[in-house]
């Protein structure tokens, strides 16, 4: 007989249990993915996912993956090609997510919803980006409209043109400050790996060469260690003659996939899954498309607000490093210093690359790492800027924390 | 360079170096084979490749002295470790020298592998074969990825023998009777190969890994052995008891198939046998001189040329026009319900997914020939060679009904019915009332003449022989029959459908028997001939034995059914005359439905004559009795004379589309490279028809 009642609906806590990703490669016709497919990449991280966490694959009820170009090696419904190539059972749905830069993000915060509300309890989440295969929007055909009509200004599709537009909004955004962060992302990327902070998060990848043979990916390719301020102060401004933003102030263009597993927090107590990190909120906002590294800033507020926080709760941010001057424009709206160790301490994507979609599981994956290590941060959040005027934040808590760990006690 | 030029050119395999660092500070050397090609171009080993290979066992041997290296692993481009030594090269080796020098260079390089001073691996990421298998063999640990299913060592098939270390290395590794398995029996079993679970249970791999992340868990279960957290375990050396107990219950099994037919497995065996008690020096140097001799025999030859003809050649088939003319068939009609007819039809709505309809003369028979497609079907699906969806859907496929109506949507209508001409004539006349205008007519029949058979149609053009052999779905031939008549797109279509059908046709000119069935029965009517005249029938029946052929003479009359054969032998008779000459005494045993061969003893054991049987044929006499050789003498000298009529009345445009359908359509062996080339260095083409068949060299060792 069927109750006359619907089933209630309680809002789940939603926790990340783990994160990895391939090492970066440099997207280049010598790069170390040059011969690697896309899809590949983003297998070897679902099955790595499985495999350290000892998951049953029938419980994932859900594979979402990103990319912004959705072609050729990362075409064909990303999430559930990755899960058939992975060999998850075929009972395992997925699909593909794009919001360009925040797409690992976004397949992160759609399946959390889903977790949330009680239709999902384990998902795969994560991001693919072969800009090597996929040149940044050469398979885009923009609709005319865009320039005919001034929807927006002709600099909002090439990226380095609103770094520069940042510079010129917010003259305290000087060239010397961003050369500083730059060589101080590089600075942190070498200290973090040579501590043997970047290794843990890594899956090897084989690498097939037709003239060299195999070989094996494990260490990231971008990183630029030693930089230094005199090596990068001379150095031409490609977006802008006489402009500012330089290769050292700009993320590299990158190979790489990242993939992340959520679940529900009574499901993975149940699996016996760690929960690294509980999501608290997330926030997507709109900019003006030509200054799209402002987008963090109201996604950020937007996040904070819905979670009844403000900045100074918060212990541990990590900002994707799309440009320098970007990051920047965040730290200045809210009044935190340039070398503030609460902000990217283990370096950015400046040093590591930022293979566009799949960037934003990396931010996370890093946060967990650094909640495990800092059980006095409560609150951290990850927060990135997208492409034609978007920012997204997602604020996480520590699970390690005291207080969240005596809040849980007592709903336990 | 093309690959049919006369002077092989080797593609030679590369081995490529690279290291992988491994936790620990510690390196592996990871060595690919790789030919530069993609998969379709299987990585082979020929002297070039070998050399590179050794080369760089070499540098890692100096760097593993100088503690440089940790660890040497081996693996192969995509979906291939690699196939094995390169065939083609083998062909073109015309002395005992260059034999021997190839045998001890796969032993001087591989065993430096096994002598390199650190842990080695084999990854075995896909096909290996042969020499492939060999030089996984020669390594500390293997890993295999669980979608490899082509592990084999086919040697003894081609005439060779495992002899790059395969002989003496797998008895030890996984005792001696799985190492007989997988060196005689599988080979010898149509080369059935061993897939990655099977390989990981016999202990042929440690490990089975997913395909998705293989080299990486290779890497990974690797780290695991050198930290001695894994340790892959290895089996004690079988007993000398069990040795020489197993080897002689595999030397009987050899000699009843073989009768000592092909020095093949028999040198394997012996290789084997010894492995035990030999040193490495000393069974490495065993192996040499069998691999010399081998390479330089007739069988060999044969056997290569018979293995190039069924692969490669088999592509192509001579005479087939362009694939373009082909007429495409959405609807396929069978004339007849009856097992034959039943078999096509599973068959075609198997492989051709399309509707098949079929037509019986009445509604008992049709309801007859529907059960017997359920029975096949069913069968199959409870064999689990098929899905229950594709049972249903092959039975949703194939409907019977009794009005000849039913083929007006077929673009090709095959028919099965009874082996009389005027029946068939009468088939084909009706058909041509109903049929689309340029529906192809095709006959299943086995010896009747196909041009007499549409002689008085409106359109002969589109009349064509598809020559199916039984049982149906497991044999691999189609004859395609054409005569003057047959229009270029039919031969085309009747071409394409056996492709699809996943057959290999061979094109044959429309005389009586085609090819198969005229040499078959030559055979037959020889043998029955000389015991017509007083040779006993067990001498006749063990006359064959020494050629190794799949079952003697009497064992294939009752194969076929002896009313069958009789048919085949009468309208042969007919059309070729006395060289076919009638059978009184087969006649009469088939009068009395007697059995030629006793009741199989469901051991497997070979059939032998029922020496019963010898009553109708009277008592043995003396002259002009035969003796064995005689008999032998008289069915080669007969095959070799109706081999040359066949080449001169264009039966086929060569020797070699006689011997692939020997081979195919009547499993005859490759070390006799299907017929002609036995008859070659037999002496017999020559003593009959006045020359060889092929140059020496193309079937047998270069001059």
């Amino acid at each position: 007989m069927p109750s006359a009642a619907r089933p209630p609906r309680t809002v789940r806590d939603v926790v990340f249990v783990d994160g990895v990703r391939t090492p970066f490669g440099r997207a280049r016709p010598d790069g170390l993915y040059a011969h690697t497919r896309a899809d590949d990449l983003a297998v070897k991280t679902v099955r790595e996912l499985v495999r350290r966490n000892a998951l049953p694959t029938d419980r994932i009820d859900e594979v979402a993956i990103a990319a912004a170009t959705q072609a050729g090696d990362q075409g064909l419904t990303l999430g559930r090609t990755v899960a058939v190539l992975a060999g998850l059972p075929p009972t395992v749905p997925g699909y593909a997510v794009d919001r360009m830069c925040a797409g690992a993000m976004t397949a992160v915060t759609s399946t959390a919803s889903a977790i949330g509300v009680g239709a999902q309890d384990v998902v795969v989440a994560g991001g693919v980006e072969h800009m090597g295969h996929h040149p940044m929007g050469a398979s885009a055909d923009p609709n005319p409209r865009f320039v005919a009509e001034r929807l927006v200004a002709a600099d909002a599709l090439v990226m380095g043109r609103t770094a520069e537009n940042l510079h010129d909004r917010f003259p305290a955004l000087t060239r010397e400050r961003a050369d500083a962060y730059g060589v101080r992302s590089q600075e942190r990327y070498a200290a973090a790996r040579a501590a043997g902070r970047v290794a843990p998060d890594l899956v090897p990848v084989a690498l097939r060469d037709p003239e060299r043979g195999w070989g094996l990916a494990t260490e990231d390719e971008p990183p630029r260690p030693a930089t230094t301020l005199d090596q990068v102060r001379d150095l031409p401004t490609p977006f802008r003659p006489g402009g500012r933003v330089t290769a050292a102030t700009s993320a590299p263009l990158t190979d790489g996939a990242t993939m992340c597993l959520l679940a529900a927090e009574d499901t993975a107590t149940e699996l016996g899954l760690t929960a690294r990190m509980r999501l608290v909120s997330f926030a997507y906002a709109g900019v003006d498309p030509a200054l799209m590294g402002l987008g963090p800033v109201p996604a950020t507020e937007r996040a904070l607000a819905r979670a009844g926080l403000t900045i100074d709760d918060i212990g541990a941010i990590e900002i994707n490093e799309a440009f320098a001057v970007q990051v920047l424009a965040f730290l200045d709206a809210f009044g935190i210093d340039d070398e503030d160790e609460r902000v990217n301490p283990d370096g950015g994507a400046i040093a590591v690359g930022h293979p566009l979609a799949a960037s934003g599981v990396r931010l996370m994956t890093q946060l967990a790492r650094r909640f495990a290590a800092q059980p006095e941060v409560r609150y951290g959040l990850t927060t990135m800027c997208v492409g034609l005027g978007q920012g997204g934040t997602v604020v996480w808590e520590n699970p390690h924390h005291e207080q969240a760990r005596e809040n849980a006690r007592e709903q336990a | 360079m093309s690959d049919d030029q006369t002077t092989h050119a080797e593609r030679v395999t590369h081995a490529l170096v690279r290291d992988v660092a491994l936790p620990g500070g510690r390196t592996l050397a990871l060595v690919t084979l790789d030919n530069g090609l993609d998969h379709t171009k299987p990585t082979t080993l020929g002297p070039g490749g070998l050399g590179e290979l050794r080369t760089a066992f070499e540098g890692l041997r100096a760097r593993a002295a100088d503690g440089g290296v940790d660890a040497v692993a081996v693996t192969g481009k995509p979906y291939y470790l690699a196939a094995g030594a390169d065939l083609r090269g083998v062909a073109s080796i015309s002395d005992p020298a260059q034999a021997r020098h190839i045998a001890e260079l796969g032993h001087a390089t591989y065993r430096l592998l096994s002598e390199l001073g650190v842990p080695t691996f084999a990854y075995v990421n896909g096909a290996a074969l042969g020499g492939g298998l060999e030089l996984a063999l020669h390594c500390d640990y293997r890993t295999v990825g669980t979608d490899v299913s082509a592990l084999a060592l086919p040697e003894v098939m081609l005439g060779l023998v495992p002899g790059w270390g395969g002989c003496y290395l797998l008895p030890r590794l996984l005792g001696v009777e799985r190492a007989l398995e997988l060196i005689l029996t599988r080979p010898l079993a149509n080369n059935r190969m061993t897939g990655a679970d099977e390989a990981v249970e016999l202990g042929l791999a440690d490990v089975a890994l997913h395909p998705a992340d293989f080299l990486e868990q290779s890497l990974a279960w690797t780290v695991r052995v050198l930290d001695g957290d894994v340790i892959p375990r290895r089996r004690e050396l079988d007993d000398a008891a069990t040795w020489a107990a197993v080897t002689t219950a595999a030397r009987d099994r050899l000699d009843a198939r073989l009768h000592g037919a092909a020095p093949a497995p028999y040198r394997a065996l012996e290789l084997v046998a010894a492995a035990r008690d030999r040193t490495r020096d000393e069974a490495y140097a065993a192996e040499d001189d069998a691999l010399t001799e081998l390479l330089m025999s007739d069988e060999l030859r044969a056997g290569l040329y018979a293995f190039d003809l069924t692969t490669r050649k088999a592509r192509t088939p001579a005479g087939a026009p362009s694939a373009e003319l082909a007429r495409p068939v959405r609807a396929v009609g069978i004339v007849g319900a009856g097992l034959m007819a039943a078999q096509l039809a599973v068959l075609m709505a198997r492989r051709l997914r399309v509707p098949v309809v079929m037509r019986e003369i009445d509604d008992e028979r049709a309801a007859a020939g529907r059960d017997a497609v359920r029975r096949q079907v069913e069968g199959m699906a409870a064999k689990g060679r098929i899905s229950q969806d594709e049972a249903a859907r092959l039975l949703a496929s194939i409907t019977v009904g009794t009005d000849l109506g039913v083929f007006a949507g077929a673009d090709l209508v095959v028919e099965a019915v009874t082996e009389v001409m005027k029946v068939k004539q009468q088939v084909f006349a009706e058909l041509e009332e109903v049929v689309a205008p340029d529906a192809v007519l095709a006959t299943n029949t086995s010896a009747l003449s196909v041009s007499e058979m549409s002689a008085h149609l409106r359109h002969p053009e589109r009349v064509v022989g598809l020559h199916f052999f039984n049982p149906v779905a497991q044999m691999p031939l189609v004859e395609v029959v054409r005569t003057e008549g047959t229009s270029e797109q039919t031969l085309a279509t009747a071409f394409a459908v056996a492709k699809d059908l996943r057959k290999t046709a061979v094109g044959v000119a429309d005389r009586p028997g085609f090819v198969v069935n005229r040499l078959l029965l030559r055979m037959l009517a020889d043998v029955a001939g000389a015991v017509e005249q007083g040779t006993p029938v067990t001498t006749a029946d063990a006359a064959l034995r020494p050629l190794g052929l799949p079952m003697g003479p009497f064992a294939l009359i009752q194969l076929v059914g002896l009313p069958v054969a009789l048919h085949v032998l009468d309208t042969l008779h007919t059309e070729l005359g006395d060289r076919y000459p009638l059978s009184p005494g087969l006649e009469r045993l088939a009068a009395e439905r007697r059995r030629v061969v006793p009741e199989p003893d469901g051991r497997g054991a070979e059939q032998s004559v029922d020496p019963g049987i010898q009553e109708v044929f009277g008592t043995p006499g003396d002259a002009p009795a035969l003796d064995e050789q005689g008999v032998r003498d008289r069915v080669l000298a007969g095959l070799a004379q109706e081999v040359g009529l066949m080449l001169d009345e264009h039966v086929v445009p060569g020797p070699e589309q006689i011997d692939l359908g020997m081979i195919l359509g009547a499993g005859w062996p490759f070390h006799l490279g299907g017929l002609t080339p036995l008859l070659d260095r037999s002496g017999w083409s020559e003593r009959v028809i006045g020359r060889r068949l092929h140059p020496r060299g193309v079937a047998d060792v270069p001059a």
